[in-house]
């Protein structure tokens, strides 16, 4: 398989410039949605933005071009995973599919109800894993699996963000809703407080967005490496001084099928790359 | 002489009357928001309030306030008010009840309750009974408000 080719050019986080915000997000020629109405279901937000646009000129570049967006060393690493064969089956990811480029449109529509149950990119691939490859699960945000799903989930980039929210997915897109809009921790904020009410503000040296996942999972310069959305969800919780959930968790599942929904028209953008 | 600097360091706690009268932090009484006792029965030192303000896993008041007098300090946030002026906004017990907690002021307010030790869910366990600050840094971050005058 082809692999991305990565300038491993020194990088400089630290910068205050925020002006981005009328900046076009255009990979090679391609031009990516980062700004649309709000889906009827969003009550008190009219406009979405992707995370991208409250990013730092800085590090708003890194996702121009896919030479300087670190996250392809990790892709390439998810590339060789891709036909190492594993577990008791004598088998690789390659065995039973021709080509990653298959799963375009799978990051797009997922989490998704499958035989009543939530499921997101990683608890797939962790189905193949087990059962099909006869291997140990591997961990729910550990180096393999962050890196296969921002692969697999690249494929899917430019196009839509389009979950299934009615039907068998109601009952998981409320309880997400509930536990957005539901205050935990000692500092007792809701990701509501800082995500919806105040994105756009500085919160001491952060400018706060949206909260998005479309990017995901993305590159972060402050750890150097792919960050998953449960990972994320888990930072904002300890912040405000909450016990997280686990990733992995039907807490944390229901919340991702629930913000996918809020990003619903933004382009995927998988791998961005954030500070 | 350990024992001896224990005896009388044991003695002066007992002595003290500060620690007697500390208001518990789900006992405060709050009147419209505002509280009008001191929590503590002692005045707050204003420039210990400002490091107690200033302090990121204390106050914190910059992650949402900006503030002129702390300009040497980076990263001011925007998500409340500035705090410039706002001993000619509030009085003193307005004050002590925004920062104690200032949802009694402001519904649904973003602020944290700086003063409570219960009812909030899922504290990570090193938090878990504990409110953010003390009563006798709350005094003193109020001090250090009522200088803020424009
Ligand atoms: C005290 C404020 C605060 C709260 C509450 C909060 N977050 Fe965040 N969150 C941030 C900051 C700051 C960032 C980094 C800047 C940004 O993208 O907003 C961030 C980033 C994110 C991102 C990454 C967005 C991107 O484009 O990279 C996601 C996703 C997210 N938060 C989800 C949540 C969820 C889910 C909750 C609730 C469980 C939550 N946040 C609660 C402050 C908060
Ligand atoms: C996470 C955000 C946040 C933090 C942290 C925070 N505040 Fe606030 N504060 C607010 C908001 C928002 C308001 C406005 C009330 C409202 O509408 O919710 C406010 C209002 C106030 C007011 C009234 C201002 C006016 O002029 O009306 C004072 C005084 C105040 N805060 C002091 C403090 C102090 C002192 C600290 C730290 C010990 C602090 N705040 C920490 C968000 C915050």
């Amino acid at each position: 398989m082809k692999k991305y080719l990565v300038a491993t050019a020194a990088i400089f986080a630290a910068s205050l410039a925020y002006a981005g915000e009328d900046s076009t997000l255009a990979i090679e020629g391609e031009v990516f949605v980062t700004e649309v109405d709000a889906p009827e279901h969003m009550e008190n937000v009219s406009t979405l933005y992707s995370g991208w646009t409250f990013r730092a000129d800085e590090t708003q570049a890194l996702q121009l071009d896919d030479f300087d967006n670190p996250a392809f060393l990790f892709l390439d690493q998810a590339i060789d995973q891709w036909d190492t064969v594993e577990g008791s089956e004598g088998k690789s990811c390659s065995t039973c599919h021709e080509d990653v480029a298959d799963f375009a449109g799978l990051k797009s529509t997922l989490p998704r109800v499958e035989d009543g149950e939530l499921v997101t990119m990683t608890n797939l691939v962790n189905e193949c894993v087990t059962d099909r490859m006869g291997a140990e699960p591997w961990k729910y945000s550990g180096a393999k699996m962050s890196a296969m799903t921002a692969l697999i989930a690249h494929q899917s980039r430019g196009m839509t963000m389009n979950v299934a929210i009615e039907g068998d997915a109601a009952p998981f897109w409320e309880r997400g809703k509930e536990l957005y809009y539901t205050r935990v921790g000692q500092l007792d904020m809701a990701c509501s407080n800082c995500h919806e009410d105040n994105y756009g503000n500085m919160i001491r040296a952060d400018h706060l967005s949206q909260g998005q996942i479309n990017g995901f999972p993305l590159y972060r310069l402050k750890n150097a490496k792919i960050n998953t959305t449960h990972g994320r969800f888990k930072g904002c919780m300890s912040n405000i001084r909450a016990t997280p959930f686990k990733e992995g968790s039907e807490e944390f599942k229901a919340l991702e099928l629930y913000i996918a929904s809020r990003g619903q028209g933004l382009s995927v953008e998988t791998p961005a790359v954030r500070n | 002489m350990k024992s001896l600097a224990l005896a009388t360091g044991f003695a002066a706690i007992l002595a003290s009357p500060l620690i007697a009268q500390d208001v518990k932090p789900m006992m405060v009484a709050f009147a419209d928001g505002a509280v009008e006792d001191s929590l503590t029965g002692q005045a707050g030192d204003a420039a210990e309030g400002r490091k107690v303000a200033m302090g990121r896993k204390l106050g914190n008041c910059l992650a949402c306030h900006m503030n002129a007098d702390m300009e040497e300090q980076p990263f001011h946030g925007e998500v409340g008010p500035p705090l410039d002026g706002v001993a000619d906004r509030w009085t003193e017990a307005e004050l002590r009840g925004i920062v104690s907690n200032s949802k009694k002021m402001f519904e649904g307010t973003i602020m944290p309750a700086f003063y409570i030790d219960d009812g909030y869910e899922r504290p990570l366990e090193k938090f878990e009974g504990k409110s953010i600050l003390s009563a006798q840094q709350v005094e003193d971050v109020v001090a250090y408000l009522l200088t803020l005058k424009e």
